[in-house]
């Protein structure tokens, strides 16, 4: 490793506290240096569907009776950091647990919908572990590490298990066996799930374990509480700065290892389908203290979200992939038909994935449906306000199945959609379109989930390590709960078992250090005392994002957004407005405080997005497509990970070559 | 859409509070009721003054952090929540009343912002099914009857809002402690700890500070997720059950 993870630009720069722009150098870095590759290097060697068996043998184990003098940070309460809290104070140790939210119930693994993966093969249709982690790296388009996802498919059978015996209400046959249905880019049915609610049912069953730790005083909870620094003491992750949101205090907290389980960055977009609060800081400032971050040009644009309706539009709602199960989707056959749909008869409609995709119909996975989406809009066969929308349409499954099968199936969000838009869906075909739904990019960890800096490590969305390019529906919720209840505990007791843990002093420098620019950074966002909102600058920063960094990127468009993101930061950090104090409970102050990683963030994701001149899955370059306006991909100079080195000037690239064993990367075919 | 706003306002826990009137205009009856909150406080940041505070998160209806009192109704005029609540809703001119959840056991932190922390120790005391990592057996092992199963669904489809609580005169947590009671107690899991869990919530409840419950069912007409009375019910049962 090339980095000094203690050494941060903003740390050695003088001018730090009378330059408010310091801790957001302004130079355009356009430009990057490579450095040394990087490997990963816990993978055991040897078959691929031996070495999670292999590395959990040759994990180092921590006494029972030594787990209690382990102190260990989990920042974040959905789905992995839930499941990880909850399963570590079962083994022993001393968890401190931190969310923003008010109760460690609401993290936004709740609205997750559809369902989550398993190779079960109850359904007797030729699944198996090896089928799906055949279809995850083939999802990916190939930009995924073979051991991580096998191991994840090897772990998805047991999460049922876990959850059922949690009592986790999945959907079940009149047998009282599981039921499950398919989702995009499978043609197996292995997706379990609770009505459209699974994300909830799933997370209330993490919460209520972790619940019963904290009441045992094995947990300590602290809600309302939000990461705003990492400790990194002679090499180590030994802790946090962390803001209490309802009185201000800004407090380090120390431990022997941090886990981050802080999700995915999208809502650096402003218009996502994430919960408003989601955000970046926890791994963007671990970024800056020696943490390499990983393929962030890596953006999932879901394809079935509800169209916007306007300028005051806060935030997107999805609608569960699982409903192009039974929905199809179309488009009428000539642009400018603005007839409503039912006047539209079945011969000048195009249910265009059906007739692009014969294989898959309406079920390829989500960066095709999303890019096939933009490009009969861009033909202007778009339907709905301003031709930005394509019809989901019930009635043959309403003609085939009944109104009332399809009710139960869906009810749930048929009645969110009629909420908002006040349409029926059982009566007009649903409008669509695109949205910002899931980043498979993250903080670059090895097989153990460990950071490039010892002693952090990242489960979930907050790491990059097993979708690549793209991610398949139902497989966020596998990977959050392998992570948390799996793989994470194996992992950090061989990390625990291994160095020493002398406590960190309080009144070490670091945490003097640290604490000092974590209260000064809030200070100067409200003495800045401008004439823009916090909100104002996110919505310009999204759309500027969305534009040249979203569904299709080109070198022109990325070099526009590079030049304009430093410009939009200046004029932040000289117009921002933040009425209040910083002693007390202060939202316009959270929003700008994590506005200042976003718009770093946004610059190392069109870098990135400029420096991948191939298509990969999400990231879609106009400039690499096939004659047929397929993602190109270039293995022979693309087959890497790109994993980002912050230096506070520009960043340093190093590559994690992929090699593939198992599944020899092809051109995807979903035809 | 043209409204006259009278939302509470209290600084902090032990501040004194009152209603306070703004003007807002342009409101668009596409908008949610948030967004239109959203609205005011970027004109109020705009003009120097601390803007509302409220808490919110998804914007979907399955969170449960936002909640306030609107013109006397926990959530509003129309069965959901507060963020899935549009201004069609509403008549251009209207006077609309904002205040936060009531009730004694969930103290004012800020504005719209309570303290439901109740909550997450009422579950804590024995809304789990102990079933540590590794434990489990295979998920087939165990079939559960499909009415059973979607019995447990419905009630755990739950979303902690508080809503409930809010609207009943007595502030009661029965709604809330009752729906968790029934998802666990009606599945095979959670039947090893049926009756020390019903004991141990309905302790927890108590110790809270929740008032009893009189089978008003106003806690029930409120619950964005349609938690029925019944509910209660079987919490009385299980309860007298579990004193055996």
């Amino acid at each position: 490793m090339t980095s000094n993870p203690t050494t941060d630009s903003s740390t050695t720069d003088s001018s730090t506290a009378d330059n408010p722009a310091a801790d957001n150098p302004t130079a355009a870095c356009a430009d990057y240096t490579v450095g040394e590759p990087i490997a990963d290097a816990k993978a055991p060697a040897g078959p691929i569907a031996e070495r999670w068996d292999r590395r959990r043998f040759e994990a180092k184990l921590v006494n029972p009776a030594n787990r209690r003098q382990k102190t260990v940070i989990v920042v974040g309460t959905g789905l992995a950091g839930g499941a990880a809290g909850a399963t570590l104070a079962e083994q022993g140790y001393h968890v401190v647990q931190f969310c923003f939210q008010d109760s460690p119930r609401r993290a936004h693994s709740i609205a997750a919908q559809g369902g989550i993966n398993a190779a079960k093969n109850y359904r007797n249709d030729g699944d198996s572990i090896r089928r799906l982690f055949y279809d995850t790296v083939k999802g990916g388009d190939f930009r995924a590490r073979e051991s991580n996802v096998h191991r994840l498919a090897q772990v998805s059978v047991e999460i049922i298990d876990q959850c059922v015996a949690q009592g986790v209400p999945f959907a079940r046959e009149y047998g009282g066996l599981l039921d499950t249905r398919s989702f995009g880019g499978v043609q197996v049915s292995r997706t379990f799930y609770a009505r459209g609610q699974t994300g909830q049912q799933l997370l209330l069953g993490a919460y209520q374990s972790l619940s019963r730790q904290i009441a045992a005083g094995s947990v300590e909870m602290h809600a309302r509480t939000e990461m705003l620094d990492l400790l990194v003491v002679d090499g180590r992750a030994r802790g946090i700065v962390a803001r209490d949101l309802v009185t201000g205090e800004v407090s380090a907290y120390l431990a022997d290892a941090v886990v981050l389980a802080t999700g995915g960055y999208g809502n650096v977009f402003h218009l996502s389908t994430n919960a408003k609060n989601s955000n970046a800081t926890a791994i963007w400032r671990a970024h800056r203290r020696g943490a390499y971050f990983a393929n962030p040009c890596f953006t999932q644009i879901h394809p079935t979200c509800i169209p916007r309706s306007g300028d005051h539009q806060s935030k997107l709602t999805l609608m569960s992939e699982s409903l192009r199960n039974d929905g199809r989707i179309w488009v009428p056959r000539t642009a400018g038909d603005t007839r409503s749909p039912e006047l539209i008869p079945e011969h000048e409609r195009d249910y265009y994935l059906e007739r692009i995709y014969p294989a898959f119909g309406n079920l390829v996975p989500r960066d095709i449906a999303s890019r096939a989406a933009k490009n009969v809009c861009d033909e202007g066969r778009g339907v709905g306000p301003g031709g930005q929308g394509v019809y989901l349409d019930f009635a043959d499954a309403i003609a085939r199945l009944g109104r009332a099968a399809v009710e139960a199936k869906y009810g749930n969000l048929f009645e969110m959609y009629q909420r908002i838009t006040a349409e029926d869906p059982y009566q007009v075909p649903m409008r669509i379109y695109p949205a910002i739904h899931y980043t498979m990019g993250g903080l670059w960890v090895d097989y153990d989930l460990q950071t490039t800096v010892p002693g952090l490590f990242a489960i979930g969305e907050a790491n990059f390590s097993d979708h690549g390019a793209n991610r398949l529906g139902a497989s966020a919720l596998m990977q959050g709960l392998a992570d948390g209840y799996f793989v994470l505990p194996a992992t950090l007791a061989d990390y625990l078992a291994q160095v020493p843990s002398a406590p960190v002093p309080g009144d070490h420098p670091e945490l003097t250090t640290v604490l000092a620019e974590v209260s000064d950074r809030l200070k100067r966002l409200l003495a800045v005392d401008g004439d823009r909102t916090p909100e104002s600058f996110h919505r310009e920063l999204g759309e500027l994002l969305w534009d040249e960094c979203g569904m299709a990127r080109d070198e022109a468009g990325l070099r526009r957004a590079l030049a304009r993101i430093p410009e939009l930061r200046e004029e932040f950090w000289r117009r921002l407005a933040v009425p209040g104090g910083g002693e007390e409970l202060n939202q316009t102050l959270e929003k700008a405080n994590r506005l200042v990683d976003y718009f770093e963030l946004a610059e190392l994701m069109c870098l990135d997005a400029l420096h991948r001149t191939e298509s990969c899955g999400g990231h879609f370059r106009t400039e690499s497509q096939t004659p047929g306006g397929e993602a190109a991909r270039k293995d022979e100079e693309f087959g890497y990970v790109a994993a980002w080195e912050f230096t506070g000037g520009a960043p340093v690239l190093h590559r994690e070559e992929l090699t593939f064993t198992e599944v020899h990367p092809t051109q995807r075919s979903y035809a | 859409m043209n409204l006259t706003l009278r939302i509470w306002r209290q600084s902090g826990p032990d501040a004194p509070g009152e209603l306070t009137t703004y003007q807002v205009s342009g409101i668009s009856p596409e908008m949610s009721f948030l967004e239109m909150l959203d609205t005011l406080n970027e004109e109020l940041i705009l003009r120097g003054e601390v803007p509302v505070a409220f808490d919110h998160d998804c914007r979907e209806g399955i969170c449960g952090a936002c909640g306030m009192v609107i013109n006397g109704q926990a959530h509003g005029p129309e069965r959901t929540t507060t963020c899935q609540l549009h201004m069609r809703h509403f008549q251009d001119g209207e006077v609309i009343d904002v205040e936060p959840w009531r009730s004694a056991a969930f103290p004012v932190v800020k504005d719209l912002v309570v303290d439901r922390s109740a909550f997450d120790r009422i579950i804590g005391s024995g809304g789990y099914i102990t079933a540590p990592t590794g434990s489990a057996p295979d998920a087939h092992a165990t079939p559960v009857p499909k009415e059973a199963a979607d019995l447990a669904f419905e009630h755990a489809e739950c979303i902690g809002c508080g809503a409930c609580v809010a609207a009943c005169p007595n502030g009661s947590a029965m709604l809330f402690t009752a729906a968790k009671v029934v998802h666990l107690n009606v599945l095979p899991q959670g039947a090893p700890e049926r009756r020390g869990r019903v004991r141990a919530m309905v302790g927890a409840m108590d110790a809270e500070g929740f008032g009893g419950c009189t089978n008003t069912g106003e806690c029930a007409s409120a619950c964005p997720k349609g938690i029925g009375l019944n509910a209660i019910g079987t919490l009385n049962r299980e309860f007298l059950r579990g004193g055996r």
